[in-house]
């Protein structure tokens, strides 16, 4: 066969899957803009979830993932300089790296119904903590990984100027072995937050879902995710416009965080 | 040469070195002497364990578990004006002290990722340094200790990553002076960067050896015999020759070291 026309042929069948992939995604986008636009209001932000607004929704949705990102970030960051640092290649450490590499593609179902089991169940009432630590589970493996491989890209020889200098091991770690890989472990802990902010089936059976403002995470708490996931099966109009509403508001927090990703990344080079 | 004059500042003496794993030692009995305020260079084809005599002479080899030392390595201690074997050093400390005594230099440029002054401060602030009066003075004096300060002086705030290749270098040489170190060890200094600032560099070595004692691991033939005072000639872990640099060039008393100055392998 002509080598042009083969050329020519694979450029096709690229260009067309190209075409198609990205189609599926503003598919979705514009439908979701057009559905979610027309379904804002002022209200939608001013309300609860029980006057048909997102308001206490979406304070719910941050307080748990950040908190859950406050526990997440020092344990994962500290695993992945164990990992790196100090682990070698010992047969802990590369057990604990496929480990952790295994449960990044965990079913997140899964995480929360052995949340469930381990703190809801127990207590007798779903709870904010509850949601809190499954998505803190979520978002190690992330952290530990992109950690681990952020450190291996920083060359050895800075960390043997350091020593050379008089420094010990866990202060060129910190001061400077970390610092030059600040930039794509930062990237990690966003695009781990980018993931659990999104994500319903670890709340699901955790923190389950509230219609009221709430900061009592002792309690059912109140999840963007998980109401999407109610309001969207509910028979009336207003509900099934208020899901709309929360998936573009959701889609755009998302998007948001990654694009802070990338740009964060893109600065470097 | 008159022998009484030279000091010697450190003496290894049998020293046998066996990298992690390995089934035999990469250094080999090697017996040599550095004196004070000379240049020592340490010549030989890659894998003779030039670069591996240098790494145990500051105790660097120690952040790679599972090395083994043997014999000695003794170094003049101005407090105790003994000599005194670095290889009995145990403790975290012992070494941080050994490393602010002993300054390396290495292949590559290696700025910390952070301001050109702080890059000078970090040793000094790693020993408790924290007067901002005292800090500034002593990062000057080191930056112009190492030739750097009129091109450094206007953007100590900017970062050291920005700098070109031989200033990063020179940087890195600022960084280890300011520790006013009794020996510095140069790990193929000039090996990653232009010839422009390879003289810059070597300038600079031949002028920091009025205050300090040298040691320079190099590939280059001709920097061996510009720079050095004595040079060591190494060949599969061990020490061929060890002399003068001019005998060494000049008229070597062995025939490996005379094929490997000539060219004839290497």
């Amino acid at each position: 066969m002509n080598r042009l026309f083969l050329n020519k042929v694979v450029l096709l069948l690229s260009t067309v899957s190209a075409l198609i992939g990205i189609g599926f995604l503003f598919w979705i986008l514009i439908t979701l803009t057009y559905k979610g636009v027309a379904s804002i209001h002022l209200s939608t932000f001013t309300n609860d979830l029980v006057e048909g607004g997102i308001r206490n929704l979406i304070v719910g949705q941050f307080t748990m993932a950040l908190i859950a990102t406050a526990v997440a970030v020092p344990l994962g960051v500290l695993a992945g300089i164990y990992l790196r640092e100090y682990g070698g290649n010992s047969k802990f450490a590369s057990a604990t790296r496929t480990l952790s590499d295994v449960m990044t593609s965990a079913p997140s179902i899964v995480i929360g119904v052995f949340v469930f089991a381990l703190m809801v169940d127990p207590v007798g009432t779903f709870n904010g903590w509850a949601g809190i630590v499954a998505l803190a589970i979520m978002m190690l493996p992330i952290i530990i990984g992109t950690t681990d491989n952020m450190l291996a890209l920083v060359p050895q020889e800075l960390r043997e100027a350091g020593i050379a200098l008089g420094g010990s091991k866990h202060k060129i770690i910190l001061q400077i072995v970390l610092k030059a890989a600040k930039v794509g472990v930062t990237t990690g802990i966003l695009l781990s937050f980018a993931r659990i902010i999104g994500e319903t089936a670890p709340l699901l059976f955790t923190s389950a879902n509230n219609q009221f403002f709430t900061m009592d995470l002792n309690g059912q708490f109140p999840s963007l995710t998980v109401s999407i996931y109610n309001l969207a099966t509910y028979p009336d109009a207003e509900s099934r416009e208020l899901a709309w509403a929360a998936s573009f508001i959701l889609t755009m927090i998302v998007l948001l965080i990654n694009l802070a990703g990338r740009y964060l990344t893109r600065n470097k080079h | 040469m008159a022998k009484n004059e030279l000091k010697k500042v450190m003496e290894v003496k049998n020293l046998f070195f066996t990298y992690p794993g390995a089934p035999e030692p990469t250094l080999k009995d090697n017996n040599l002497s550095i004196y004070e305020n000379k240049i020592t260079a340490l010549i030989g084809p890659s894998g003779c364990g030039k670069s591996t005599l240098l790494r145990a002479m500051n105790r660097i080899h120690d952040l790679y578990p599972g090395f083994k030392y043997e014999g000695e390595i003794n170094l003049f201690s101005r407090q105790s004006e003994k000599m005194e074997n670095i290889l009995e050093l145990r403790k975290e400390n012992e070494l941080i002290g050994l490393r602010q005594r002993i300054g390396m230099i290495f292949q590559k440029p290696t700025p910390f990722p952070m301001s050109i002054y702080d890059n000078v401060a970090y040793g000094l602030r790693l020993q408790g340094i924290k007067n901002k009066g005292e800090l500034d003075g002593m990062v000057e004096e080191a930056l112009k200790g190492a030739a750097i300060w009129k091109e450094a002086k206007d953007r100590l705030k900017e970062s050291a990553m920005g700098m070109s290749g031989g200033q990063q270098q020179r940087l890195c040489i600022a960084r280890s002076v300011a520790l006013k170190p009794e020996i510095l060890l140069f790990d193929e200094p000039t090996s990653a960067l232009d010839p422009i600032s390879t003289g810059a560099i070597e300038e600079l070595i031949s002028e920091l050896k009025k205050e300090i004692t040298i040691a320079i691991v190099t590939h280059n033939m001709q920097q061996a015999s510009r720079l050095s005072d004595y040079t060591t000639f190494m060949y599969l872990g061990d020490i061929v020759e060890f002399g003068e640099t001019e005998k060494i060039f000049l008229n070597p008393e062995e025939k490996l070291t005379e094929d490997y100055i000539t060219g004839r392998f290497g």
